[in-house]
């Protein structure tokens, strides 16, 4: 017990240090100016119509875009994560690549394709709410494809053939036998999803154009713009309270699980096999698989071909561009590209240790009601960071990270603990559901043949985590390499990263400039799906037995 | 990581000790020549645009021993908001970045320490902020925010290139107009005060007529010149566009710019730096804010920074002694009304665009 405690309280004291007390201090700022509650003026702003179309435009494209992303990307998980056929893992680590590009890259990307001139121009859904959905399920389809499948990976097929074999249909099946063995991983990953969406901020703004504003555009221009901390204050309060409150919903809806699902080292299915059996699934899953292909290759194609034309030629001359020492930042894109893998390498590290404290810490079996309170307010408390904006944070960080003891401001750790806290949910969220399979009654077999706590951990907990953590391990990089938002806030580290370099690139007039950032965009997105697929490589020998 | 005092258990120790090598690791930055007890280092907070060569830096720390801190982050709104939020408590010693758009704000904050640089250069004196007159913030850069035609496409589709803000609202130039978000977008903010210089109380109308004429409004300038304008990098159907006066030279092909600019529109655009009140490093921030004045930084602003040196006689590349525009004449505001309007302006600008 008291090793529980001690394990939990350390990622609970990053999120409080990090997150609590900057989001705190900000609404501080906004809500006593001068010492006193001010909170009429700060809720009047609710009241104002701009405010409250904001408000309604982040819920209807969250929750459409979170929608789309679970349909699409369950049939999907199931074909990538639970069939084998040759090529799969390749598959897998390319559906990741939104996930690591600058939003500024997909912003460019979605307005060659969508916007006047370019291939789908004639849907004329640029600047208009279809945009911003497109663009929300580009970013988080390979959220739930990853979190699904990691979870679906290593559920035991076992009652399902029992089930199959007693005469059930294969409808009947998902949704007697499978669909409760996977309700908790779809709805945490759903959750993060909506959390995504609700705070996308470079999506809307340059998909969505002038005439749509969210929540979190309208925090940053309160913020960024007018300094109207009680305004910002204000709507940081409502997003709060909407997301514990989704967190709340989520976490009872969560905690129903059955609790006869048992976890099994991942065995997936041959592909033939299912075909057979159940062309259904597969179809579907087909189905799904080449609309969320469409929707992730077109933006990338167009990418991908723009930054092999130079003046209506093909060309490598945009690569070579890229590989040359930027004669004003002083590196090439290949040294940046080292720098952002360093700190990848580091917030993953960072956000893996927490999330396992945390994912263990939760799961074990709760002797009392107070525990199991705790324990689910810490698994929330780590969701927070998500829904909460980008701009509060980063502010926030600014104002009370500022003396000691927590004089935060300047360290070098804060860009990658940043980018930890953003895939932390994640990390948790595909941890959690795998250690909830385990049957305690393995420990406690493993601990009378002599076991200790370690050898329990690895022989019995670690065979089984090992999957999701691994997809937790790739969430964490893919973050980092993409540089997600709160830390674009933050101070930069002294050597660019790629998305840096990226960034400087896309703010210069000069068509070889534009082309040499695509040609940045697309070697950060190759080496990141290749970081992934290796990663996917990495085998644990199954050392337990069921 | 004095936080965690109390019980140390195992596993714990072994996080931490993971995290911590792990930030031990990244901790790592370039080594210097200069032996570590002399270093002293001075710390820059500046906007996302900052540029400047390595090589350039390294003799600033040559020369005075100081070695500089970059933290650049947002762009100047965001940079200014952040210093008005830490004033007194900054998080550096000397910033780049505020414009002539944001300095008075910044001032009536009290964010920057009084400095005036010992012996200015001629030609700086010219670009001091109205009210302040360098007591505060010594002028660095100037540009200018434009509205830029591309020569080619109004040759090639036999139309007369706008002469000034009027055409832009006539149906000859229906949906030719790409520019940014004034709310969320420096030269997006520069065009709508150019548009208020130049119309008055009649820019609200003038706006109302873009939108009808078609002008389309994109988030930022990457979105609009690079996504929309036809000279951009990407496939922009748009010939006109808001943006710098500098952007002809970056346009040069066979001794001839495919870009061109509409002389009458421009807003004159200075970047200050300036001592932050409660610096660490005072002399370090003051020695940095001098250098800043030295031809060895002015001649690089161009190349580094797309903007024009305030210092006279600075020789400019041969491309922009050729072709970049230099207005003699700009639009203007003066600094006080930005700082009493400036908000109320973006808000009512946001309202015209949203509801149109």
């Amino acid at each position: 017990m008291a090793l529980i405690v001690a394990l939990a309280a350390v990622p609970v004291v990053v999120v409080a240090v990090f997150f609590l007390l900057p989001v705190s201090g900000m609404v501080d700022r906004g809500l006593r100016p001068g010492g006193h509650w001010d909170l009429d003026a700060a809720f009047a702003v609710l009241g104002r119509p701009s405010v409250r179309s904001a408000i309604w435009l982040t819920v209807w494209t969250s929750a459409t875009g979170t929608a789309i992303s679970v349909l699409l990307g369950l049939p999907a998980a199931y074909g990538l994560h639970r069939l084998s056929w040759p090529g799969r893992r390749l598959v897998r680590a390319l559906l990741m690549i939104p996930f690591v590009l600058p939003t500024v890259v997909v912003g460019i990307a979605f307005q060659e394709l969508l916007g006047e001139g370019g291939l789908l121009a004639g849907l004329g859904w640029m600047h208009t709410g279809w945009a911003i959905i497109l663009g929300l399920v580009f970013f988080n389809v390979a959220v739930v494809i990853r979190a699904v499948g990691a979870s679906w990976e290593s559920m035991d097929g076992r009652p399902a053939e029992a089930a199959a074999s007693l005469g059930a249909s294969p409808w009947r099946v998902f949704r007697t036998v499978t669909w409760p063995m996977l309700r908790p991983s779809v709805i945490g990953a759903a959750t993060v999803v909506f959390l995504f969406c609700a705070t996308a901020f470079g999506v809307v703004l340059i998909l969505g154009g002038v005439r749509y504003a969210s929540v979190e555009t309208e925090i940053y221009l309160l913020t960024a713009q007018f300094l109207d901390l009680r305004g910002a204050a204000a709507l940081s309060l409502v997003q709060l309270v909407v997301v514990v409150l989704l967190l709340v919903v989520a976490g009872v809806s969560r905690r129903v699980a059955d609790p006869t699902v048992v976890r099994v080292p991942a065995r997936p299915m041959p592909l033939r096999w299912i075909a057979r059996r159940s062309p259904g699934a597969v179809a579907l899953s087909v189905l799904s698989f080449a609309v969320v292909t469409a929707l992730i290759a077109l933006p990338m194609g167009t990418m991908l071909v723009q930054s092999l034309r130079v003046d209506g030629q093909w060309s490598l001359a945009n690569y070579r561009a890229f590989s040359q020492p930027n004669p004003i930042l002083g590196v090439s894109g290949w040294d940046a590209l080292l720098t952002s893998l360093r700190y990848a390498g580091i917030a993953c590290m960072m956000a893996l240790s927490l999330g396992l404290t945390i994912a263990v810490a939760v799961t074990r079996p709760a002797h009392s009601r107070l525990e199991r309170g705790l324990r689910s307010g810490i698994d929330a408390l780590v969701m927070l960071p998500l829904g909460v904006s980008a701009v509060t944070l980063g502010f926030g960080f600014l104002i009370t990270l500022d003396k000691p003891p927590v004089d935060f401001r300047d360290a070098s750790w804060l860009v990658p603990l940043a980018q930890a806290l953003v895939a932390l949910p994640l990390v948790v969220r595909t941890i959690v559901p795998g250690l909830l399979g385990i049957d305690d009654r393995q420990r406690q077999a493993a601990a009378t043949l002599g076991a200790g706590p370690w050898r329990r951990f690895w022989t019995v907990d670690a065979a089984v985590t090992w999957r999701p953590l691994v997809a937790g391990a790739g969430f964490a990089f893919a973050a980092s390499m993409g540089e997600f938002g709160a830390t674009s806030f933050l101070a930069r580290p002294s050597s660019p990263t790629l998305p840096v370099v990226i960034f400087h690139l896309l703010g210069h007039p000069g068509t070889l400039n534009l082309g040499t950032a695509l040609a940045g965009s697309v070697v950060l997105a190759l080496i990141a799906a290749a970081v992934m697929a290796l990663v996917d490589l990495v085998r644990v020998p199954w050392l337990g037995a069921l | 990581m004095r936080l965690f005092t109390h019980t140390r258990p195992i596993l714990t120790t072994a996080v931490l000790g993971l995290a911590t090598t792990a930030l031990a690791a990244c901790g790592s930055s370039s080594p210097t020549t200069v032996p570590p007890a002399k270093i002293k280092s001075v710390v820059l907070v500046t906007h996302d645009s900052w540029v400047m060569p390595k090589a350039v830096l390294a003799d600033f720390t040559k020369k005075t021993g100081y070695v500089v801190t970059v933290r650049a982050s947002g762009d100047a709104g965001l940079l200014t908001n952040k210093l008005i939020l830490s004033a007194g408590n900054p998080d550096g010693d000397v910033s780049f970045g505020v414009d002539n758009t944001l300095g008075s704000r910044a001032l009536s904050n009290n964010v920057f320490a009084a400095y005036t640089p010992s012996s200015i250069p001629a030609g700086v004196a010219a670009y001091n902020l109205a009210g302040d007159n360098g007591s505060h913030l010594t002028p660095v850069d100037h540009s200018a925010v434009c509205v830029d035609v591309d020569l080619d496409w109004f040759k090639a589709h036999k139309l007369a290139v706008p002469t000034g803000l009027d055409d832009l609202i006539k149906p000859a130039y229906k949906n030719l107009l790409v520019t940014e978000s004034a709310a969320a977008s420096s030269p997006g903010t520069a065009f709508l005060l150019a548009t208020i210089a130049a119309k008055g109380t009649g820019w609200q109308d003038y706006w109302k007529a873009l939108l009808a004429n078609g002008t389309q409004v994109a988030a930022d300038w990457t979105a609009a010149y690079e996504g929309g304008f036809t000279q951009g990098g990407g496939k922009g159907t748009r010939p006109i566009v808001v943006s710098y006066n500098s952007d002809p030279a970056a346009a040069v092909s066979n001794g001839q710019t495919s870009i061109g600019v509409v002389k009458s529109t421009c807003f004159g655009q200075v970047e200050y730096a300036g001592v932050l009140a409660g610096a660490k490093n005072a002399p370090g921030a003051q020695a940095f804010i001098d250098f800043l004045l030295t031809p060895e930084v002015q001649k690089e602003l161009p190349g580094s920074m797309y903007v024009f040196p305030v210092v006279d006689g600075v020789a400019l590349p041969s491309d922009w002694t050729k072709f970049a525009y230099q207005p003699t004449q700009t639009l203007t505001v003066p600094a006080a009304d930005i700082a009493a309007n400036r908000d109320q302006w973006l808000q009512t600008w946001n309202d015209i665009v949203s509801t149109h």
